[in-house]
């Protein structure tokens, strides 16, 4: 009893991360499973059938392949326009500071169902065709401020001394940016693509407004919902679990090997 | 943090060389320079649209002879008198799910922050990895953890906790699948990482000396813990209490998956109006007014906490 008072925090942790662990492992559980209807819900009787097959449902693969398509570009543009107003907001001083704060701001303290439904209504007005280009100028869109946030807090940590030493060594302002810039602030710039990269994969809400007739993953599990949920869609959400588990475990492991050799050396 | 990509020969107060004056105007402008793709990228795909939607929500018309802005605003009074039971659920659903997310999310933030030691890692990667596998997913795994008759409706059952909630409402006779109860848990799932994160990057910074210290002028844990650490984590719960009281309330999803028609929140009415209906109008309007409800909630709660440095 008392040990259970003295390891109550650990405890209440831990559940906490089994509560959010729990859907992993059934989805994980469930990608073995021969339903026996059209719906995936309740266990029947073990198979492997579905992960020998992953890409046997139709369509499936192809709004996979669609998203990953979608994220890439959604990422690249993101964090490019992102990146570059980290860096304007953090080192320079100038006026409309605080209105461009604020509208950095805005995009994130709004549910996303408002920010969804008036990109439709703007799509409406100028008779815009839905689909593709739409979802990924959305995605685009609401990717930028977490890519700001995430690249401004790594360019605040910055010592500024580090590039003024640079150009004491007479290193030019494109030498200085490529060569000391860039490199110290390149873990700020990656996390905040993984971020977007996930939140641009992940999103259903703006997707499903301005999608049109387009079929991204998470609209297609969205169907899925409605019409029966293949077994396939359990294996992905799987594999996806896992290699991300993997990347993160692997780029953890990197880093601290790169920190034991640099006080190594 | 001054202008520091100066070359060294530039001097940095007021220059009178001509020469060295328009370099400096061209300095100047690179700021502008580096901001105006982004910005112009937001301004018109996020500032713009809400001009677009303000327009659409005080037109009149139907989707075969065409919308015309005819500053109809008995359309956000009509909106609002036929769906404020959607309201009310989004905000009450919301608001539940973010305390219980706070009072599930805070014991683990601090056993990841203060007790993990060289587990810390692994178990920032186990609440941010979930995030990879699509939430829509996640989310009809609940659908398979609360059915009917599965282990979680029968433990629940039997230690009486259905009675319970049943009687406030909550739930429904044996069933925890499409009931009140079974959306707030879809809801306090899918945003606690969204709590955990900001916590714990809160209380990370905490200096453990400030406990030793405390501990050294005979505070109680528990008294340690309401004068020193929670105090010192406010930032992070109120971030934190944000980022997942917003997203929850234009939620639907979990409404959909996990609920009934009796559970719709106003997220549900807006993509059924925008959707289905094709009522561009009120779905606009409510769209709006859901907007201005968490805007002026938000501006009150931060006021209220004071905290200003939140971005």
């Amino acid at each position: 009893m008392r040990w259970i008072r003295q390891n109550l925090v650990v405890i209440a942790g831990l559940l906490t991360l089994a509560y959010m662990i729990l859907p992993n492992i059934v989805v994980m559980v469930f990608s073995f499973n021969k339903p026996a209807g059209r719906f995936n819900y309740a266990w029947q009787e073990f198979s492997t059938d579905a992960w020998k097959d992953p890409c046997g449902v139709a369509d499936m693969c192809g709004s996979l392949s669609l998203s990953l398509q979608i994220a890439l570009w959604a990422t690249i543009g993101s964090t490019l326009l992102g990146s570059m107003i980290a860096f304007a907001l953090v080192r320079y001083r100038f006026r409309a500071r605080g209105a461009i704060n604020s509208l950095i701001f805005l995009p994130m303290a709004m549910p996303e169902v408002v920010m969804a439904a008036s990109l439709l209504t703007l799509f409406l007005n100028l008779g815009a065709e839905l689909g593709f280009w739409t979802i990924l100028i959305a995605h685009t869109m609401f990717c930028l401020s977490f890519v700001v946030v995430a690249v401004k807090a790594r360019v605040l940590s910055m010592d500024p001394r580090l590039e003024e030493a640079a150009r004491d060594l007479y290193a030019g302002p494109v030498q200085t940016f490529v060569r000391v810039t860039l490199p110290i602030a390149a873990p700020g710039i990656a996390a905040g693509a993984m971020l977007a990269f996930a939140l641009s994969f992940d999103d259903f809400i703006i997707t499903n407004f301005n999608s049109g007739n387009t079929v991204t993953f998470p609209m297609f599990v969205w169907g899925s919902a409605q019409r029966g949920t293949p077994v396939q869609i359990n294996v992905i959400g799987t594999a996806m679990f896992v290699i991300a588990v993997l990347v993160v475990v692997t780029g953890q492991l990197i880093s601290s090997r790169r920190k034991n050799s640099a006080l190594l050396k | 943090m001054t202008v520091t990509e100066a070359p060294p020969a530039a001097p940095v107060p007021e220059p009178v060389e001509p020469v060295v004056h328009k370099q400096s105007v061209r300095r100047k402008l690179i700021p502008y320079w580096l901001l105006l793709p982004g910005i112009l990228w937001l301004v018109v795909f996020f500032a713009l649209p809400m001009v677009y939607q303000a327009s659409t929500s005080v037109q009149t018309g139907s989707l075969e002879e065409g919308f015309k802005v005819t500053w109809h605003v008995q359309t956000y009074w009509d909106a609002l008198t036929e769906y404020y039971p959607q309201f009310l659920r989004s905000v009450l659903y919301a608001g539940t799910a973010t305390i219980l997310c706070l009072l599930l999310g805070y014991p683990l933030a601090y056993l990841i922050a203060f007790k993990a030691g060289r587990w810390r890692n692994l178990l920032l990667v186990l609440v941010i990895a979930p995030f990879f596998t699509s939430f829509l997913i996640r989310t009809l795994a609940w659908k398979t953890i609360l059915a009917d008759g599965g282990p979680v409706v029968d433990v629940l059952n039997s230690v009486g906790f259905l009675d319970v909630t049943s009687w406030l409402g909550m739930t429904e006779g044996n069933r925890l699948l499409a009931t009140p109860l079974a959306v707030v848990c879809g809801l306090t799932y899918n945003f606690l990482p969204f709590m955990v994160l900001p916590l714990y990057t809160s209380l990370e910074r905490i200096d453990p000396r400030l406990h030793e210290a405390a501990g050294d002028l005979y505070a109680k844990s528990s008294t340690t813990f309401r004068k020193v650490t929670f105090p010192l984590s406010m930032p992070g719960v109120v971030s934190g209490t944000l980022l997942t009281f917003i997203p929850a309330s234009g939620d639907y999803v979990n409404a959909e998956l996990l609920g009934s028609t009796d559970t719709k929140m106003v997220g549900n009415v807006i993509q059924s109006q925008f959707l289905r209906v094709l009522d561009y109008p009120t779905a606009a309007a409510l769209s709006f007014i859901l907007m201005a409800v968490v805007l002026i909630m938000v501006t009150v709660y931060i006021r209220r906490a004071g905290t200003e440095d939140l971005v």
